[in-house]
Order: structure tokens, then sequence, then C-alpha cells
């Protein structure tokens, strides 16, 4: 029973990473321009695609590139070209919205939109059959009496832990950070001091889409079978783990992902797996009803 | 005079030429999914339906009662969804006033989708199902498949006999029909052969998951002798892979719906060595079944899995029994019933999965068999059984 909990403890792990890396991306964006960017799961789809398609280039079944310079170049062409398609969107969608002014819901619904097309493009363009993802790892299972780990999963979760303290640090320590603080306390007053709006604004979702970008990696090295709605379901919650967590901090975020991972591995591995969404999600509610503003949320004071 | 003759010959042209271009159609509607969760699977019906067009078009057209009608197909995509299956039923009924129905393939969307044939008394095969609640009293409704009940017991006695296994455990999808309903056939049989308890964990996932480590711990914690997937290909490359990572080193069972060109693919060298209970052994096949695959194969790129050998025998099934019907009325309610009615009367199919023929209740008598795969990722004949 014990190891049996040894075991999913590993696998919360593992599962608690990917809704940490995208929860950041949501609560990063939402701390700084309180905007709900319903889109990140699917940037997240974009960037596992990204990295299939720059792995199959060169790796082309280990005749080119040998799997580990590959995902050394994969890795940051990735992140880049994941964190262009964010700021595309920001540019086209989100900034001429802010521009006019309008309603913050406006923004919402535009962002929903922009995730769907996001979907159905890659549907359109890539068609409906699955991508399978190269093994760019040679994976070794260790196995610690009857609990097994694998190399992977121990590099997405120190990932996940390294890029939370980075991304602490970089808004805590940094004047860049500093200025994405200052415009999640007043965004009218930024222009005032000398400071541009739109480039830390672009500064922002180039750093959560990049994070989008390696989740997507590390997703499909784990999960090696990508489809075009992939994102949707593991954005949705992952954005329910950042709301949990105290959207608009970056503890939260971090913590909210894990805290869902090991609910959900959890229930499946104590109860039928139906039961999962159900008891995860009212115990996700309780926590809202007990704090409205998510563990580590504090209630209209300055994010991020 | 002449200048009338010539009008008179103009006109017997254009007459002729019209009514080779507008020569009278049958209408045979596809219900496929072509996206969602196994597109490859509508791709595949698609590809087998487009072959057998052209060739019989190519002829001049099914000859049905002295008559040659050219074979017209409507493609409709149902998303995988069973919603999506009735509305496309539905659409190929009313609007598109198709002569008969091939599809869907999963149960998952033949079931919901019969109802409303068989509510609209329009024929339908479905290829692929194996659902017995898809034909079960619905006298419109026939498929090109063998059923669980008869595949269950033999992925069952197969694995006992393999492997010398005298405990499973089986992994399988909670919403879908197909996974759902073999599962459970397996689980009754496996336990009333080798005892109460002797499935060891029944464990099921939910629509879109893409982890399966929770189960899959709980699953080889249970420490059975083979593992039994009933699930669709996409989700097998997942769970092959992840109990390997888990530790699990003993030997899978798969169902009728691992067959899939993109399996290997997907799932590479962990699913070797591997078996499965399929309709078809594309690996070694001879005969009619060689030439399909081989025409198939040269039009395509891939060697196609059993769905498009279903579709196309499924695909013969509808032609014998409009052929049966003996004349085509123009009326369409009226021709309907007569297809049905003709295939109902089928005696025998010559088909590339096996000969068919038909029960009271819509469904072929056909054989099985279990597959291996081989280091290729080739799908080969291991035995054969039959009813």
């Amino acid at each position: 029973m014990t190891e049996n909990l040894i075991q999913n403890i590993f696998n919360a792990l593992q599962w608690g990473s990917f809704y940490s890396l995208i929860a950041l991306g949501y609560t990063l964006v939402y701390g700084v321009l309180r905007l709900i960017n319903f889109a990140h799961g699917d940037i997240f789809m974009v960037g596992a695609y990204i990295a299939f398609f720059i792995s199959a280039f060169l790796f082309k079944g280990g005749e080119g590139l040998s799997g580990g310079a590959t995902l050394a170049l994969t890795i940051p062409l990735t992140m880049i070209l994941t964190s262009a398609c964010g700021v595309t969107l920001e540019r086209i969608a989100y900034r001429p919205l802010r521009r006019k002014g309008v309603n913050r819901l406006y923004v919402v619904i535009t962002a929903l939109m922009c995730g769907l097309i996001l979907e159905y493009g890659n549907l359109a363009f890539l068609g409906a059959s699955r991508k399978s993802f190269p093994e760019l790892m040679d994976k070794v299972v260790y196995q610690v009496g009857p609990v097994s780990m694998t190399n992977l999963k121990i590099i997405v979760i120190l990932t996940a832990v390294a890029v939370f303290l980075l991304l602490n640090a970089f808004v805590h320590r940094t004047k860049i950070g500093m200025a994405m603080r200052a415009v999640s306390y007043d965004r009218f007053a930024i222009p005032l001091m000398g400071i541009s709006l739109d480039a830390i604004i672009v500064v922002t979702f180039t750093l959560g889409s990049s994070l989008a970008g390696l989740a997507g990696i590390l997703y499909a090295l784990s999960y090696p079978v990508l489809d075009p709605f992939m994102g949707a379901m593991l954005g949705w919650k992952a954005f329910i783990a950042a709301v949990v967590g105290g959207i608009g901090d970056i503890r939260g975020a971090f913590v909210g992902g894990f805290l869902l991972g090991f609910i959900e591995i959890l229930v499946v591995a104590a109860f039928p797996s139906t039961f999962r969404d159900l008891i995860a999600f009212s115990i996700l509610m309780t926590l809202l009803v007990i704090r409205p503003t998510g563990l580590f949320g504090l209630a209209q004071s300055t994010k991020i | 005079m002449k200048k009338k003759l010539r009008i008179l010959a103009g006109t017997l042209v254009i007459l002729l030429a019209a009514s080779v271009c507008f020569a009278k159609t049958i209408k045979i509607g596809f219900n496929i999914s072509l996206t969602g969760d196994i597109p490859k699977v509508g791709e595949e019906s698609k590809f087998a339906g487009e072959m057998m067009k052209n060739e019989i078009n190519a002829n001049g057209g099914l000859e049905v009662g002295g008559e040659k009608y050219l074979l017209e197909f409507i493609y409709e995509d149902n998303e995988s969804k069973a919603e999506s299956a009735v509305m496309v039923a539905l659409k190929l009924i009313e609007k598109d006033q198709v002569l008969a129905i091939v599809g869907p393939n999963s149960s998952k969307q033949a079931i919901p989708a019969g109802q409303v044939c068989d509510d609209n008394r329009t024929p339908m095969i479905s290829p692929w199902s194996t659902n017995p609640d898809t034909t079960r009293n619905r006298p419109w409704v026939f498929r090109a498949a063998f059923l669980d009940p008869f595949q269950g017991p033999i992925a069952a006695d197969f694995a006992a006999d393999q492997f010398q296994a005298k405990t499973a455990a089986v992994l399988y999808a909670l919403s879908n029909d197909y996974s759902k309903g073999l599962a459970e056939i397996f689980r009754d049989y496996f336990e009333k052969k080798q005892g109460q308890g002797s499935v060891k964990a029944f464990e099921s996932y939910g629509d879109k998951d893409q982890d399966f480590s929770a189960q899959l711990t709980k699953i080889i914690a249970a420490k059975p002798d083979f593992i039994f997937l009933p699930d669709n290909y996409n989700e097998v490359a997942l769970i092959v892979k992840q109990a390997h990572d888990l530790g699990w080193k003993g030997p899978f069972m798969g169902s009728d719906a691992w067959g899939n060109s993109e399996l290997m693919k997907l799932c590479g060298d962990d699913c070797v060595g591997q078996y499965f209970s399929t309709h078809y052994a594309a690996a070694g096949a001879t005969g009619a079944t060689r030439e399909f695959i081989d025409k198939y194969e040269k039009l395509y790129g891939y060697q196609p899995a059993d769905v498009a050998a279903l579709t196309w025998d499924a695909l013969q099934v509808v032609l014998t029994g409009i052929q049966n019907a003996g004349k085509l009325t123009g009326n369409i309610e009226k021709d309907r019933k007569n297809v049905r009615d003709g295939i109902a009367a089928i005696k025998e199919v010559k088909g590339i999965t096996g000969n068919m023929r038909f029960d009271e209740q819509g469904d072929p008598i056909k054989c099985a068999v279990v597959v291996r795969i081989n280091e290729k990722g080739e799908f080969v004949f291991t035995k054969s059984v039959c009813p």
C-alpha cells in the first residue's frame, strides 16, 4: 500500500508539473493585464506541434542529429516560436481592443475565440490524424523496489520547479519584473514613469507563451500522441488551478497546479476513475468558498 | 428535308450524350469519423469506398434489373461523436435521400445512429461496430463485423493458452460503448473460466485522458498475468508506453480496435510482440484479400487495416442487397424497403474478410483471427477461430 502511495506521488508530481507550467502562464498575463488569456491552453498545443515539426525536421528518425542534440536545439527554438505566436495574438487581437478601451469581458471572449481559431486552424491545415512525437531521449526506467521512475519524469518535475524559482526571481528581483508589477498596480500611471506599457505587455506574453512552449515539449515527450484539441481541457484545468492558487500570484499558480495534479491522481488511486473530476473539483470549489481569493491571493491588491 | 434530318440527327446525338451524362445514379451515404478521436478509421473507410465506386463506375455502373446505375457516394464526417453521428444520419436520410447508409464504424456512434436509421426505415450497415446493441431488435440495421460476445471469449481463451494466464487486468474507456461493452464481456467470461476474482483489476478512464499512471499503478500492484486493453489505437499507444514506464514487463492482449495503420506509428517498439484479435490479417493474406490489399496500397500508399476491408465487404453486401431487390422504382421509401429485404435475403456474400450470411438480428456469422505484432510492425496471423 505504501509503495503504491509513493508511486502515485511520483505520478502526481509529473502530472502536476504540466498544470503548474501552464498555470504560470495564465497567472502572469492575468497579474499584469487583468486579462484571462483563455487561448493559453491552445498556445501550449501550438508549442507541442512546433516542437514536433522542429524535432521531426532535425531528427529524421535518427539519421539527422542525435536525440540529445535535437532536444538541445528544439527547446530554445520552440520557446522562441511559441512566444512569437503568443505575441502575435496579443498584437492582432488584444492590443487593438485594449487601445479602444473596451470592457474586459470582450477581451476574454476574444481570447476564447483565438483558442478556437488555433484549434480548428490546426485541424484544417494539418488534418485530424494524430502526430507521433519522436523519441528524442533514451528512456531509462529506474526501479527502486516496487517504485518505478523514468529519467524523463524526473526532468519534468525538476524543470517545473526550476521555472518557478527563475520566474519568481525575475519578477521580484529585476527591473523589468518591477515594471511588470507596477503595470499590475496602476496601468495608467506607468507611462508617466517613462515606461512603455506595450513593451512590458509584450515581455509578459513572451514569458508566458515560452513557458507554454516548454510545457508543450515536455508534454509531447511524456505523452507522444499529439492532437489539435490536446490543450483545451488541460488549459481549462490549469486555469482553475491558477484561480485556486490565487490568480495573479506566481506561488499560487505553482502550488495550485501541483495541488490539482495530486488530487486527480490520488482520487483515481482510491476511487473509480469516474469520480475523478467530481471529487477533484468539489475539493477545489470548497477551497474557493473558504478563501474566495485563492490560497495566496489577496483581495484587490497588487498582484504578481 | 436534309436540314430536318440533320436537326433530327443532332437532337438524337444530344439526347444520347445527355442520357450518358445524366445516367441514373444510386446514392449511398457514408457516416464516418474523418476527424475526432479516430480519424484514420474514417479515412480508410472513405478510401475503400472510393476504390469500389471508381471500379464499378469505370465499368459503366451497377446493373440492377437490366439497367445500369452509376454509384454516388456521399461522405459525411461524424467527428467521432455520438451526437454528430445522429445528425449525419438524419442529414443523409432526409436531405440527401440516400438509398442506404454505410457506417458509423465505432459502436459509440453506430448505436445511436442505428436507432435513427431504424426509425426512419433506411437500411444501414456498420462495417466495424462489434457491440451487440447496434443491431439488436433493429430490422433495418446490419453489420459486417463479428460481435463482442464472440470476440471477448476469443481474447480470453487465447491469452489463457498463450500466456498460461490465470489472472487478468482490464483498462477500458468508460465513455466508449465499444470499449466498455467488450471489457464487461471479457471480465464475465474470464471469471467464469478462471474463477471468481481472477480479473484482479477492472479500471476505466474518461474522455480525452492522456495520463493513465494512477490506473496503471493500481493494475501493476495487483500483479495480473496480462493486461487486456479493449481500447482505440491512439489510447493504446499511450497506455502501453506508460505501463512500461511504470515497470510493467508482462504481456498485453488487445481487441480489433488496435488494428489500424497508425498504431505502430504512434506506439513504436513498445507494441512489438503484443497480440490482438481482429477481422483479418494483412500480412500473409492470399487470394481476393491479397488483391484488395495490393490495390489499396498502390492507390493510397499504406497497408489497409481491417476497417477498410470491412467497408469493402459492407459495400458488397449493400450492392448485393440492391441487386436482390430486383429493380429500383424511383420511390425512395419503397426502394429502401426493397433493399432492406434484399440484404436480409442474402444467402452468402464472398467477402475479403470471410464469407458472410446474416442471422435474424442482421449480424454476420464469420471467423475471427488473432494476430501478433512482429518486429517490422506487421500484424501476423497467429490463430483463427470460427463460430
